[in-house]
């Protein structure tokens, strides 16, 4: 077996409960540098625990920690030096300015004046924040808290990044915006760890761990994961795919239904054989406007087909 | 670390500039409740209705009465003529006192054997009674320090259980000052402690409720730093709370301030550093303000009640008396009297002023290790 310090962050046997509540259960992790390394689960699932722990706020209950080759346990003062965490929810202080925050965390983690006005420069542009820069924090959008959020993670320029949900309830502008700066990070070697609870994000991952009640169920690249899934995918449509989905999920050789938006992901055994058989079913029940399409899986069709839960409620 | 800490001061200052209230909150319910407590926490007496019934009709009976109504505490309401009369005006309220002078009490006085007066009074407004009974009691000394005889007080109660009364021992009494001079320094004290305490706890707690605690946790500050930070500033406004106060107090109620300032400060100063640790000490025990709000609630008045500021620590059952050892407001309130209307200096004053220290530095060194850069 390999050493843990050359990952990026490493775990093992990571568990932590509040009270009777099982948060994370024996989490191994072995995330490699360069990665950009996705949490994905349902509310609940332990991934804001995980990261706390990661970031050496959170003591685990047993199991062990290395990031950047520090035990966080042992020395959680000494790996905050190498990781920047950024809390599901926005941690800065919305009576200062954009400025302000920046120098308040540059000032934090000692860096010198020069460099910290030349990093914040740089950080702003990267993410469109200069024209806001004696805003208050409080005042600035949701895409531009995260940003800001971001900014100040990055200003002591860490190694590991620990982002929890970092572009929920954020627009789609916005979102493209941070991982345009999420890929440049990476490009200049910062290892990076996010939840997230957008399926499209996920795959831009290059791996996953997909969780559920505090265990990591399985953990690949997206690819991989797909390839996992079980059966064959089908997208069908109709007028009222509600009533559809309920019809559908009692034939045969069908495995799961999901509803997505207007249409019904169907996963079946054999698409070859069952696709022409629900042609005519749905014929005989005289429903013709429904069309049926093979589909290529997402993250989301994965989760729920290895895991047996959705990822959001 | 001095970096660290005073980019937190810095921090602290600016959030306090942008609260546009925040100088509202911290000056306007201090100066109001110093004019209330100035004005109605008073044991001071005015204008006792007194019924007053002189069987003797001599001339040293009449001067006797001219002595207690030339002060301002006693208005006559009614010269009665008989005992029914007098119990009448008890009765129904119209008198809270009443002073009857029996036959002969000039050729007692003249007899040097000592002359009774009789004193009845309303039980049931004890307080204003027993204390216009005090003031009685001091005339009539002075009276009888000029007769070079003494008249002795009979006190009789109406509408009440009757009592033994020794005035001597009435220990709230301070018969020679005015006892607004007396509650303007407890005061100080003991609005810095409501003041200081509540922003203290309040301060720690809000960080971790909105979230900022758990984003600076994983910098490189130590809680030492980020505890210095968030008190410090209340340190200045505590200083500036007590600074106010007194000026309000020395001005316009006129408390005399006959000590050494250095003296109160480093008095104010260890209080202060006390006051800050009993408010650290609640933050490390709540998790939300709320809970902050009722631990506070729950210690504030108790050791507000427990200080000796309204009641006398001595008459305090021994259980509590033990309990107000640990009570920073106990020996400040001991050190800004002095200080104010005495005027004496270290020499009596550094067992309170130890004592302070000890329960600042204890307080504070708990507060500190208590505080984990942890979510725990
Ligand atoms: N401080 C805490 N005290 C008690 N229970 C907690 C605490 N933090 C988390 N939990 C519990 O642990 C479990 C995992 O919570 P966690 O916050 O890690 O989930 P999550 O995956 O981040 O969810 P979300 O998507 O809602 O952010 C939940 O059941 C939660 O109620
Ligand atoms: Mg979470």
């Amino acid at each position: 077996m390999s050493s843990a310090s050359e990952f990026a962050v490493h775990t093992e046997g990571l568990t932590r409960s509040f009270g009777s509540t099982l948060a994370v259960r024996q989490a191994d992790m072995a995330i490699a540098r360069g990665e950009i390394f996705g949490l994905v689960g349902p509310d609940g699932a332990g991934k804001t625990t995980i990261m706390r722990m990661l970031a050496g706020i959170l003591p685990p209950d047993t199991g062990t920690i290395s990031v950047d080759g520090v035990d966080v346990i042992g020395d959680a003062e000494g790996a905050k030096r190498h990781l920047s965490y950024m809390p599901q929810r926005f941690g800065l202080y919305e009576d200062l300015t954009v400025t302000e925050n920046i120098f308040f965390y540059g000032e934090l983690f000692g860096i010198t004046r020069q460099k910290r006005l030349a990093r914040s420069r740089e950080l702003l542009t990267a993410a469109g924040l200069t024209p806001f820069q004696d805003r208050l924090a409080g005042q600035l959008s949701g895409g531009m808290k995260q940003k800001l959020g971001l900014v100040c993670a990055l200003i002591h320029t860490p190694r590991i990044l620990l982002l929890d949900e970092p572009t929920t309830g954020v627009d789609p502008v916005s979102r493209r915006d941070f991982w345009a700066i999420l890929y440049n990070l990476r490009e200049s070697g910062v290892t990076i760890l996010l939840s997230t609870a957008y399926m499209d994000e996920a795959e831009r991952c290059s791996r996953l761990a997909l969780l559920h009640a505090g265990e990591i169920r399985y953990c690949d690249t997206p690819e991989r994961l797909k390839q996992a899934m079980p059966g064959a995918l089908l997208a069908v449509t109709s007028q009222d795919p509600r009533a559809l989905r309920q019809w559908i999920a009692g034939q045969a050789g069908v495995l799961g239904v999901l509803l997505m938006g207007d249409r019904i992901h169907v996963r079946v055994d054999d698409a070859a054989r069952r696709v022409p058989e629900l042609k005519a079913l749905l014929a005989r029940q005289g429903i013709n406007d429904a069309v049926i399409v093979p589909a290529e899986p997402g993250i989301e069709d994965v989760f729920v087909a290895l895991i047996g839960a959705r990822t959001a409620p | 670390m001095f970096e660290r800490l005073s980019v937190m001061l810095m921090k602290e200052f600016l959030e306090l500039k942008r609260d546009r209230w925040a100088m509202f909150r911290l000056i306007v319910p201090l100066l109001i409740q110093l004019l209330v407590f100035g004005y109605a926490a008073t044991f001071t007496v005015h204008h006792v209705a007194t019924a007053v019934l002189d069987l003797d009709q001599s001339q040293a009976s009449r001067s006797l009465i001219s002595h207690i109504v030339a002060t301002s505490r006693f208005d006559v309401v009614d010269v009665a003529k008989t005992d029914r009369q007098i119990t009448r005006d008890i009765n129904d309220g119209s008198a809270t006192i009443a002073i009857v002078i029996h036959a002969g009490f000039a050729r007692e006085l003249a007899n040097g054997q000592g002359a009774p007066l009789q004193v009845i009074i309303d039980g049931t407004n004890s307080n204003t009674a027993l204390i216009a009974l005090g003031y009685l009691g001091q005339i009539v000394a002075q009276y009888s320090a000029r007769e070079a005889s003494a008249v002795t007080l009979a006190p009789g109660l109406a509408g009440g259980p009757p009592r033994g009364l020794r005035l001597e021992t009435q220990p709230w009494f301070n018969a020679g000052l005015d006892d607004r001079w007396f509650f303007i320094p407890g005061v100080i004290g003991t609005l810095t402690l409501m003041q200081v305490v509540s922003l203290t706890a309040f301060a720690i707690v809000r960080e971790r409720e909105v979230g900022t605690l758990e984003q600076i946790m994983v910098s490189p500050i130590r809680p030492v730093e980020f505890i210095l930070g968030k008190t410090l500033p209340f340190f200045l406004i505590g200083l500036g709370d007590i600074t106010l106060i007194s000026i309000v107090g020395i001005l316009w109620f006129h408390v005399p301030f006959l000590g050494n300032p250095l003296i109160m400060l480093l008095g104010a100063s260890l209080f202060l550093l006390a006051t800050l640790g009993m408010g650290l000490l609640l933050s490390t025990f709540s998790r939300t303000q709320q809970q902050a709000f009722a631990l506070n609630f729950f210690f504030v008045n108790p050791f507000f009640i427990l200080s000796g500021f309204a009641f006398p620590i001595a008459a305090m059952p021994k259980a509590l008396q033990w309990f107000t050892l640990i009570n920073p407001l106990r020996y400040f309130l001991v050190v800004i009297r002095a200080i104010f209307l005495k005027g004496v200096g270290l020499r009596a004053l550094w067992p309170d002023l130890l004592a302070m220290a000890l329960l600042a530095l204890i307080m504070l060194t708990i507060s500190v290790r208590r505080f984990h850069k942890s979510l725990d």
